[in-house]
């Protein structure tokens, strides 16, 4: 097996387990570690895309990584941060509650 | 000036203005108003240098700094980008003087609201001028950020949760966003939209599967049924110029990056099946969404379902642009839909908010009798209405006619059922509405749990409103202007003329 597969088919391992996480966990914390799974698994195949046979790096893949990981922690942030207010409001840090029709 | 610095004025300005905002904090409330002002009536001044340019060259494009894209920043305007930008800076501007009396500028809480509503803006005016699947990206993260921080602005429970929904949605479609660019830049070495046609033509799998995944991801951000789940709590729960701007512009932006990819991009290579698949699921949005806003028993949700109603529209063009008289029709019937659409339904937000604000509640029983209290503002409903519906002589009736024309030149009989069924259930639930504000209260209506209510509401917020309704019925009869453009703008016949910001440019 050549390393790009090796590479691939690990990217596709955890993409698949990020998903897998973001639909079965209930606790929003559980659905916000399993995007962030997701999103290695993304930026890994990124990364094995980006290697050349032999030459330098192609650039391009390696600058969207980046930007993916800073746009990945800054959303991660801010949702940390609507789900700490969100339990502060409602005690409750999971989707599956019916809304209080205020 | 210049149309380069325009656009880039158009983008950095509020973005500029957003930091300072920031910056400056709780001091300086005149340095803050002047701020938000400023970068709410600049787009308006900043279009117009663009719009002449477009009248002598069909694109205009910027290379920031030299440095050529993907690793540079590209900005690219043709006529349907302009029409767009239109868009944001009218609706911007009309949601955003709304605003302005319900957050002031100056005030404390006027200081965290505005620089996520100025980073939206930011964020729309990079989308529709972005020609590379990079700098999308980018556009759109910030568009989904700003847009989920104004949909939690009310901290309450139910505003929270339907924040957090919205980003853990959004959040998945990004990263799918990101795996179908990386397997297409793997595949042809390029990021930009137009370079792409040349390989996609003749594509292997991983290119359709990097294609499905791509229009899959911005149909959810789009709110397409059946992807649409996250839209009515967002958009209901949100404030209302906030629900103004997400109806009218932020999921439009998904549509216009569809159209994009599916006809410029993917010219002359859209399968036929997948094309009958995007209509079906039009036509079930329509249905679907047109019968839940007929089921609601409070203002707002009830035209959060209408969005997702009329975003069905924008997806009919794909199965009857299959012949090229039909096309034409459909392709001014959706972009006419996409505009006054995004005008009557800012609108009708903004009335739906002054008349929560002003009664206290938007449950349609409690609004009986509005129309003898907020006059305008139930006046805005009706104007709003009337392109929703499609009734002449509003924008909405020219949408629906041209696309009526092209089902009928197709011989799409279900096409033209369903714009038929589309527009008679929304007189349906626009009346049911209307009908609510004019009943006469009863003796029996309670009395209102708070002494302040009916409160009244700043005239200026219902001349906003009605100036965006006003807008969209003016768009009925002043089609010649935007025809021109779009015919400018049309992807049919195919767009040999769009040369590409620049050949692949690697160090």
């Amino acid at each position: 097996m050549s390393q790009a597969a090796i590479y691939v088919m690990a990217a596709a391992a955890v993409i698949g387990a990020g998903v897998y996480g973001l639909l079965v966990a209930g606790h929003l914390l559980r659905k916000l570690l399993a995007i962030n799974l997701l999103g290695s698994g993304v930026f890994l195949l990124l990364v094995a895309l980006a290697g050349r046979s032999g030459g330098a790096p192609d650039p391009v893949p390696q600058a969207l990584v980046i930007t993916g990981i800073v746009v990945a922690v800054s959303m991660t942030a801010f949702a940390l941060a609507l789900l700490d207010r969100l339990f502060r409001e409602t005690g409750q840090a999971r989707m599956d509650v019916a809304d209080d029709d205020d | 000036m210049t149309t380069e610095a325009s656009l880039v004025g158009l983008v950095f300005l509020p973005l500029l203005a957003a930091c300072l905002l920031w910056a400056v904090g709780q001091r300086a409330p005149w340095l803050r108003q002047g701020l938000v002002w400023l970068s709410l009536l600049a787009p308006l001044a900043l279009l117009l240098a663009p719009t002449l340019a477009l009248t002598t060259q069909p694109v205009v494009e910027v290379v920031l700094a030299g440095h050529a894209p993907p690793l540079g920043i590209g900005l690219r305007l043709d006529a349907l980008s302009l029409l767009m930008l239109w868009l944001v800076a009218v609706v911007g501007a009309g949601a955003g003087a709304y605003a302005s009396f319900v957050e002031p500028p100056g005030s404390d809480a006027g200081t965290r609201f505005w620089p996520p509503w100025l980073l939206l803006m930011t964020g729309l005016n990079a989308l529709f001028l972005s020609a590379d699947l990079f700098n999308l990206y980018v556009a759109i993260e910030l568009v989904t950020l700003a847009a989920v921080a104004l949909v939690a602005w009310s901290g309450k429970g139910a505003a929270l949760r339907a924040a957090m929904r919205y980003l853990l949605l959004a959040m998945l479609a990004s990263l799918a966003y990101l795996l179908a660019v990386a397997l297409l830049y793997a595949e042809h070495g390029t990021l930009d939209l137009y370079l792409l046609a040349r390989g996609v033509a003749a594509g292997s799998d991983t290119t359709r599967i990097a294609l499905a995944l791509l229009i899959v991801s911005l149909l959810l951000k789009a709110a397409i049924f059946p992807l649409h789940i996250w839209l009515p709590p967002a958009h209901a729960r949100a404030p209302g110029a906030v629900s103004a701007v997400l109806s009218a512009l932020v999921v439009k932006g998904g549509v216009y990056l569809v159209y994009r990819i599916w006809f410029w991009t993917l010219d002359g290579a859209q399968p036929a099946l997948v094309a009958n698949l995007l209509g079906a699921l039009g036509a079930c949005a329509i249905v679907y969404g047109s019968i839940a806003a007929l089921l609601q028993s409070r203002l707002k949700p009830l035209v959060a379902y209408s969005t997702v109603a009329q975003l069905g529209y924008l997806m009919l063009v794909f199965p009857m642009t299959a012949t090229v008289a039909s096309g034409a029709l459909a392709w001014k019937g959706v972009i006419y839909q996409l505009l006054s659409h995004g005008l009557a339904k800012a609108a009708l937000f903004l009335a739906a908010a002054s008349l929560l604000r002003g009664v206290g509640s938007d449950r349609l029983v409690d609004l009986a009798g509005a129309s003898r209290r907020f006059p305008l503002s139930v006046f805005a409903v009706g104007l709003s209405g009337i392109s929703l519906m499609g009734l002449p002589p509003s924008g909405g009736f020219l949408a629906k006619w041209l696309l009526l024309e092209a089902a009928w030149i197709q011989r799409g009989w279900v096409w033209m059922a369903v714009l038929l069924l589309g527009s008679l259930l929304a007189s349906v639930y626009v009346f049911r509405a209307l009908s609510a504000m004019m009943a006469t209260p009863g003796d029996d209506a309670k009395a209102p749990v708070d002494a302040a209510l009916p409160r009244p509401v700043p005239w200026q917020m219902d001349v906003a409103a009605v100036t965006l309704a006003l807008l969209a019925v003016i768009a009925g009869f002043a089609s010649a202007p935007i025809f021109e453009l779009l015919n400018a703008a049309a992807p049919f016949p195919r767009v040999e003329s769009a040369t590409p910001i620049s050949e692949r440019a690697l160090p």
